[in-house]
């Protein structure tokens, strides 16, 4: 997997973001209008594109894109 | 894993009723515009039905549509021999709310009655043991009766589970029939999850104080108080689109089928993501699985009899091949797969 890839489909899940505003840095909760709504549709991604199932706590203590992303390989590695 | 069949039982007839009163999640002001419009795009949940400060309990809205079922299908009363109340808003703490209203609908004294304490799995759970009662004991009809009233515990200043949340209650009729197919059964339950969906004072474990009414300040702009619903959203999500799969997957090896041998898979109406997220992995084409939830939101357990009714009714009146499931507080969540022939479903009472 990919963090560019990642990137591109979170952008393309969260509709007021212009293409290019998120990097690997971002904090997830500075992503324009973040709330719960985004936290389910991260984890909906999270388990369709990846099939791994990131917990509400799991989230809450990822601080950017680039930690996500990290999480989700360490998850992905070990299905 | 719970997974039996039972013989000789058919469904004759499904109805259901909703309050009158109608709530826009558009018009909801605690959220900004933009947060509205996701929240509806990520939910699906444009409208709800709530009874508002009429008095309607549960059991009128399962009462009104049992007795328009009763009528429209001419049933003979003293033929019912068993009524099951299904809800987790029952009338009082007791007596159950079936035998109030064994009496209220008229149904003879040799009935079976009493009630079973269930959210979002409970109309799957309810159709398992009155249909094992009745082919067990060749009971002639049975009435499963099936709703909540999850409105008054979902404060308007709870962002979390206000906009969520319709109120509904539902008929079935059930008959012994020697010549109905198997219904086949599959169902579970994972009390680990208990606080994941809960209403955490007013009955023994922690009765009611005065604090329990008192809406607290639990930060992200939400307030609610000890005696309504908390939703863990993101746990139940991960729970329903880890465990409904994998549930419906070894159901369509045990039973020899797939996607393809049901018309249509009504789930319970939680909400579109995680309904979308089920449907995508149990790889069913959108068309056969009918939402309601645009107008009604999450009715708990009635949830799926109400999308019958709502989406499916004149479909139903032909035969077809239902799997249905749901999934939620508890944690509970069961399928049933079952062929009807013919089902009616009075139009939709609005009460």
């Amino acid at each position: 997997m990919d963090i560019n890839e990642l990137i591109q489909k979170l952008e393309g899940e969260f509709e007021d973001i212009p293409k290019g505003a998120l990097t690997p840095s971002t904090k997830i909760t500075d992503i324009q209008g973040w709330g719960s709504m985004h936290a389910l549709i991260v984890i909906a991604l999270m388990d369709a594109e990846y099939g791994i199932t990131v917990k509400g706590d799991e989230l809450r203590s990822v601080q950017s894109i680039q930690d996500l992303f990290d999480l989700a390989k360490k998850k992905q590695a070990a299905l | 894993m719970a997974f039996f069949q039972v013989e000789n039982i058919s469904l004759r007839g499904i109805a259901a009723a909703v309050p009158k009163f109608e709530i826009s999640n558009m018009d909801y002001d605690y959220l900004s515009e933009q947060e509205r419009k996701l929240l509806i795009k990520t939910t699906g949940i444009e409208k709800r039905r709530a009874v508002k400060d009429t008095g309607v309990t549960t059991a009128d809205l399962c009462q009104a549509s049992a007795e328009k079922l009763l009528n429209q299908l001419s049933i003979n009363r003293e033929d019912i021999q068993v009524v099951v109340f299904v809800s987790q808003t029952p009338d009082y703490f007791l007596p159950a709310s079936s035998i109030i209203l064994q009496n209220k609908l008229g149904l003879p004294k040799t009935c079976i009655a009493f009630d079973i304490d269930l959210g979002c799995s409970g109309y799957v759970y309810g159709l398992s043991v009155v249909s094992t009662l009745m082919n067990q004991a060749k009971l002639k009809k049975g009435l499963l009766l099936v709703g909540d009233i999850s409105t008054d515990g979902t404060p308007i200043e709870d962002k979390s589970v206000y906009p969520l949340f319709g109120d509904g209650g539902t008929a079935t009729l059930l008959e012994y029939d020697e010549s109905a197919e198997k219904m086949t059964f599959s169902l579970q339950s994972d009390g680990s999850g208990y606080e994941a969906i809960i209403v955490r004072e007013g009955a023994k474990r922690k009765p009611y104080t005065k604090e329990s009414f008192d809406l607290v300040d639990i930060g992200n702009g939400i307030k609610r108080a000890p005696r309504n619903l908390e939703l863990n959203g993101l746990d139940v999500f991960n729970f329903s689109v880890t465990e409904v799969p994998k549930n419906i997957s070894d159901f369509f090896q045990k039973t020899g089928t797939s996607a393809e041998s049901y018309d249509y898979f009504v789930m319970h109406q939680a909400n579109m993501i995680m309904n979308e997220t089920i449907r995508k992995k149990l790889k069913f084409p959108p068309e056969k699985i009918p939402y309601s939830l645009s107008k009604f939101g999450n009715t708990s357990s009635a949830s799926i009899p109400l999308t019958i009714v709502s989406e499916l009714r004149n479909k139903v009146s032909s035969p077809s091949s239902l799997l249905l499931s749901g999934f939620g507080v508890g944690l509970s969540w069961g399928t049933v797969s079952l062929k009807t022939k013919g089902l009616v479903c009075p139009e939709l009472i609005e009460m």
